[in-house]
């Protein structure tokens, strides 16, 4: 397809793209969230072990707003949400593309499950603003948003679908994650949102520990048709563990040969002063906004890239 | 030997599995879980047609296959093989039947095609796009349905190729084929 009959294509995308964008902050501002401004272009991205920060200058693109967001709860903020670009070197496909939009929020004092309550109120009405019910279609399914949403803990999912120990596969580099994506991930429910919980602490990098079970982390993603649409945490409060996850992320990376990432000491600093506890979650817009319009991949829906040529 | 990344993994990519050249019918990226990436690849063998999946890491290499594509001219049947021979060098070389299918139909003596060789073995033929062929068997057609192409009946050509046409068509009418499906394509000339 030539680039400007692509366009045309966007503009009516555009148009319900911009009605969700408004559905999603009226549900947030409704609750008491402020939505908040923080810089694309940074110093230190966090180092996570498989994300990638495209070089800006001397700075990186941000990869997420989380270390940025995590310094306002520190600084006293309680309730804080953004929706804004978010880059990620290398990933392209029907679900990713290397520029996207994050949808990022926080709340203090709060834990994993009662984030998972906000976000499912707030989904359940943007679909019925945008879309005048609760029930979708995407990606082949017939998808039922109002109704109970699916809870599967991580560990009965693999020993369901997979019939392996999450903990052993865990262990070894990259096992777990393609177990997920053959074994586990097209077996999910497809008939309403399905929720991952409780994985494996090596999968909780930034998440707390459960106290009943510290070899799982507090720690849910929401997948929806299948796609996985939000990841969340219990968030990680405590600098000196934090110290610690940073420089084992810094050690893979290394031994992985990817950009190492000067120390965020912005964000050490305000944690050290108390960052108080709180739940995070990532939601990826374009997905949410792909899911609502019943489109099956972002191509459909976003704006083109100048390296769309490159598309799988 | 010649390897890809699995980063450069794409759908159409043609790449080598176990001595074999396949094709990338479908591709996805995955990142499940903020873990490592993963490249799902549907593939197709481009000797026999078998599919299989394939999910490469980051850090897996994937073989380049040695393709090469000749201008040929088609021959002979021999009895048993499809004779081509190379444009340039006039050599001569046969391709089995099961490689070719009913494209066996389509074969028309001196015709360009283009030939595939892996590893310097012929595995694979391109026909000229379309073909014509005079149609020796289909019930009378339907006087004034002309326009009406989406229905379709039975035929058959005169060398013996089972074909779905429109309405309209009648024995000794000549039809083209488009040989990468196989399928009726238009009317040439009334019979």
């Amino acid at each position: 397809m030539d680039p400007f009959t692509r366009l045309q294509q966007t503009v009516a995308a555009l148009k319900f793209r911009a009605r969700v964008l408004a559905a999603v902050r009226a549900g947030f501002d409704s609750r008491g969230f402020t939505e908040v401004t923080t810089p694309v272009r940074i110093a230190a991205p966090a180092a996570e072990e498989y994300i990638d920060a495209p070089p800006a200058g001397a700075f990186f693109l941000r990869t997420s707003p989380e270390l940025e967001m995590k310094r306002l709860l520190c600084a006293g903020m309680d309730r804080i949400y953004q929706i804004g670009p978010c880059f990620r070197a290398g990933e392209r496909g029907r679900l990713h593309r290397t520029e996207f939009d994050m949808l990022e929020f926080y709340m203090a004092h709060a834990d994993y499950l009662e984030l998972l309550n906000v976000i499912r109120a707030i989904i359940v009405e943007t679909a019925v603003k945008c879309t005048g019910g609760t029930k979708i279609k995407s990606r082949g399914y017939e998808i039922e948003l109002g109704g109970e949403w699916a809870m599967l803990p991580v560990r009965e999912a693999f020993r369901t679908f997979a019939g392996v120990s999450a903990d052993e596969v865990a262990e070894q580099e990259s096992l777990f994650e393609e177990i997920l994506v053959e074994k586990v991930e097209p077996n999910l429910p497809k008939d309403r949102p399905c929720v991952l919980i409780d994985y494996p602490v090596r999968f909780g990098a930034f998440a707390r520990a459960k106290a009943a079970d510290p070899t799982l982390a507090e720690r849910w993603e929401v997948y929806v048709a299948g796609v996985e649409l939000a990841n969340t945490y219990s968030e990680l409060i405590d600098p000196s563990v934090q110290r610690e996850r940073f420089a084992a992320a810094r050690a893979t990376r290394k031994r992985l040969g990817m950009t190492e990432y000067p120390e965020p000491t912005a964000f050490l600093d305000a944690i050290d002063r108390g960052m108080p506890s709180a739940a995070g979650s990532a939601l990826g817009f374009d997905r949410l906004v792909m899911l609502l319009a019943g489109a099956d991949s972002l191509s459909e829906i976003d704006f083109p890239l100048d390296d769309d040529g490159q598309e799988p | 030997m010649a390897m890809y990344d699995a980063a450069d993994l794409k759908k159409g990519l043609k790449v080598e599995i176990d001595g074999q050249p396949y094709v990338i019918t479908d591709f996805e990226f995955c990142k499940p879980g903020k873990g490592t990436a993963l490249y799902r690849c549907k593939l197709k063998s481009m000797i026999n047609g078998s599919t299989m999946d394939r999910t490469y890491r980051p850090v897996d290499k994937v073989g380049i296959p040695n393709l090469e594509e000749r201008d040929m001219y088609y021959s002979y049947h021999d009895g048993q093989n499809y004779v081509f021979s190379d444009a340039e060098t006039y050599e001569e070389i046969s391709i089995n039947e099961e490689a070719l299918g009913k494209r066996t139909y389509f074969l028309i003596e001196e015709a360009l095609c283009q030939g595939l060789f892996f590893n310097g073995k012929l595995i694979d033929i391109t026909l000229p796009t379309f073909i014509e062929k005079v149609v020796a068997e289909t019930e009378p057609g339907v006087r004034g349905d002309t326009a009406s192409s989406n229905v379709m009946k039975p035929a058959k050509t005169d060398n013996g190729y089972d074909v779905m046409v429109p309405l309209f068509i009648n024995v000794g009418d000549t039809i083209r084929i488009d040989t990468r499906t196989g399928e009726y394509a238009e009317r040439v000339s009334k019979g």
